[in-house]
């Protein structure tokens, strides 16, 4: 009995050592293809792309690390677009200044909506983050600072740090790159730390996380706060990507969009979203151009997705026996 | 007395789980709530701790009324409880088990910033906690493998972490071997020395064993209390009881 605990815990040991090998050549290889990647790839599409991957991401750290299913997370993205638009645009601040006032904008949000919906349960989250997010769809429809169906035009994209030039393609390439990077650093490290380890643990059993004394609300509204400023950080990057802020960002579609990346990739990982935003994006991409309305493929490309790998795509190869013998686990 | 509770009831709808029900826990003793299936013992639990709301009757804890404080806090407070269904976090080893016990109470939950590893500090801390209850040898395994009794023990493990005056437990023996039962009378023995405890508990023997107070419930009602001997003396309570065991 004893012997068979220890064979496990030397395997479990000896594998989780694996992995971060794995882990760290798959890191190294990854960022190397991001570098090198505007030499093969149209850098708007790649800057598109990575803000979509981050957004993802942002969605996942509350879906697959608290359960919780949000269906209005196109506030937090659409919202800090247009936070970080009007702030470069009327305010003439720096990039930098205006993400972080999107950032800030977006976590504010994430704090009122959060606050409202916290306590309820599965769909009726659902409910609750559908409603307040459409609330701010009306919002933002009405609002002077929004213009409306106009939505902010000809965002400029200004100088980083009042010295580099964004206009410059290749600079902005690598200055989305850069908040693309940061945004996963704080991921890996909320996730990693003291605070995750009782989220996971309120995840794993709820009523004994409470009876340790821990306030289970507060911890989830830490992480919806935290997942809606990072949204925030992809939404105020994408509107100096394409220099504008519209209300197609802030529409209930993009939350939809934003849980299809998820699910495509698979929930709880944390490059799967990656893949997910990916695949939809590229998807679109390739689909604007042909006769083919994009979501009717989508659609079908999601529900055979869904019922070939049930994990989602990353899910399905760490659970797969390629994956497990370079060390993944796959938690679910 | 620690903790005390008067004319608590509790109803689901039309059905009284627990009817006027005064308790008084003491410090440094051992408390017995025995009583037969659906008797309302758990759901007593609940209602000290707060799980559940009392329908009437107040608790009072350390001094404080709690009848109205949500079951965080009333944990915060230092009455902390363990389930009868045993609760551990499945998917975390027996020595982050522990540690997440042991995180709010130095200061380490909240830091979102900081790196796992600095959880290592709580080490020492667990691995004595740990050492304590004697799983040492699955320190590091996973706690969905262990065996139920194991389980057990470790939530008994996780419950001592937070060092609370009062300590309730609902069957920490059930589904444990003659040996763990040995182990555990005797964890219970010790940490009552310092604290007050509560717990249910079918198995006669330990209750006379390691019990200075017992209080029987039936139907949601106290029909006997007192001392192991007066209780077992007790018409009621071995017609309604203890007449099908041995006591
Ligand atoms: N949430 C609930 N809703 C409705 N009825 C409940 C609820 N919880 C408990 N009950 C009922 O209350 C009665 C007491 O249940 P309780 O779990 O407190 O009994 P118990 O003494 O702990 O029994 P056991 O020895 O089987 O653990 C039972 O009849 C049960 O069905
Ligand atoms: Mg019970």
């Amino acid at each position: 009995m004893s012997d068979v605990m220890h064979t496990t815990s030397t395997a479990r040991t000896g594998r989780s050592a694996t992995a971060s090998r794995t882990y760290a050549a798959f890191l190294g290889i990854g960022l190397v293809l991001l570098i090198v990647a505007p030499l093969f790839f149209y850098p708007i599409f790649l800057m598109k792309l990575l803000c979509f991957a981050l957004f993802a991401c942002a969605f996942n750290l509350l879906l697959g690390y608290t359960g919780l299913l949000s269906f209005g997370h196109a506030t937090f993205f659409g919202g800090a677009a247009y936070f970080t638009a009007h702030a470069v645009k009327e305010w003439a601040v720096t990039p930098e200044i205006g993400i972080l006032v999107g950032v800030l904008g977006a976590a504010a949000l994430g704090l009122i909506m959060g606050f409202f919906a916290i306590r309820r349960q599965g769909i009726y989250f659902a409910m609750i983050t559908l409603a307040l997010a459409q609330m701010f769809f009306f919002f933002c429809l009405q609002a002077e600072f929004t213009h409306g169906e106009d939505g902010i035009q000809s965002v400029p994209r200004g100088h980083l740090f009042g010295l580099v030039d964004l206009n410059d393609t290749t600079s902005m390439y690598y200055f989305v790159l850069g908040v693309f990077l940061i945004g996963m650093i704080v991921i890996w490290r909320f996730i990693n730390s003291p605070f995750g380890m009782i989220l996971k643990s309120i995840r794993e059993n709820e009523q004994r996380a409470i009876s340790l004394g821990y306030s289970v609300a507060r911890y989830k509204l830490g992480a919806f706060v935290m997942s809606a400023a990072l949204a925030g950080l992809a939404g105020g990057t994408k509107a100096l990507v394409f220099q504008f802020a519209t209300l197609t960002d802030v529409g209930w579609q993009m939350s939809g969009e934003v849980i299809l990346m998820t699910l495509l990739g698979g929930i709880g990982t944390l490059i799967g979203p990656i893949f997910g935003a990916g695949l939809v994006v590229t998807l679109q991409n390739y689909l604007a151009t042909s006769q083919f309305p994009v979501t009717i493929i989508t659609g079908v490309v999601f529900m055979v997705c869904v019922l070939v790998f049930r994990r989602g795509i990353i899910g399905e190869f760490y659970a797969s026996r390629l994956g497990r013998r370079l060390g993944f686990e796959h938690r679910r | 007395m620690v903790l005390s509770a008067r004319g608590l009831s509790k109803s689901f709808g039309a059905f009284s789980a627990v009817r006027n029900v005064d308790l008084d826990i003491h410090h440094a003793r051992v408390h017995a709530l025995i009583g037969p299936n659906g008797a309302g013992k758990t759901t007593v639990f609940n209602l000290l701790t707060k799980f559940l709301q009392p329908t009437a009757g107040s608790i009072t804890l350390l001094g404080s009324d709690i009848t109205k404080t949500p079951p965080d806090k009333v944990a915060r407070m230092g009455l902390v409880r363990s389930f009868q269904i045993s609760a551990v976090f499945p998917h975390l080893s027996v020595l982050d088990n522990v540690r997440v016990a042991l995180q709010r109470p130095n200061g380490l939950s909240t830091q979102f910033w900081l790196p796992a590893s600095s959880l290592d500090r709580l080490n020492q801390q667990a691995d004595a906690l740990i050492e304590t209850v004697g799983l040492k040898r699955e320190r590091d395994a996973v706690a969905a493998d262990l065996s139920y009794g194991r389980k057990r023990v470790l939530e008994i493990a996780t419950t001592l972490a937070l060092d609370p005056k009062v300590l309730l437990l609902d069957e920490p023996m059930a589904g444990m071997g003659q040996e763990d039962i040995g182990a555990v009378s005797n964890i219970i023995r010790e940490v009552a020395k310092t604290r007050a405890v509560l717990m249910v508990e079918h198995n006669l023997s330990v209750v006379s064993d390691i019990c200075h107070q017992v209080t029987v419930l039936q139907r949601g009602e106290i029909l006997a209390e007192g001392d192991y001997e007066t209780v077992a003396k007790d018409e009621r309570v071995r017609l309604a009881y203890m007449g099908t065991e041995d006591a």
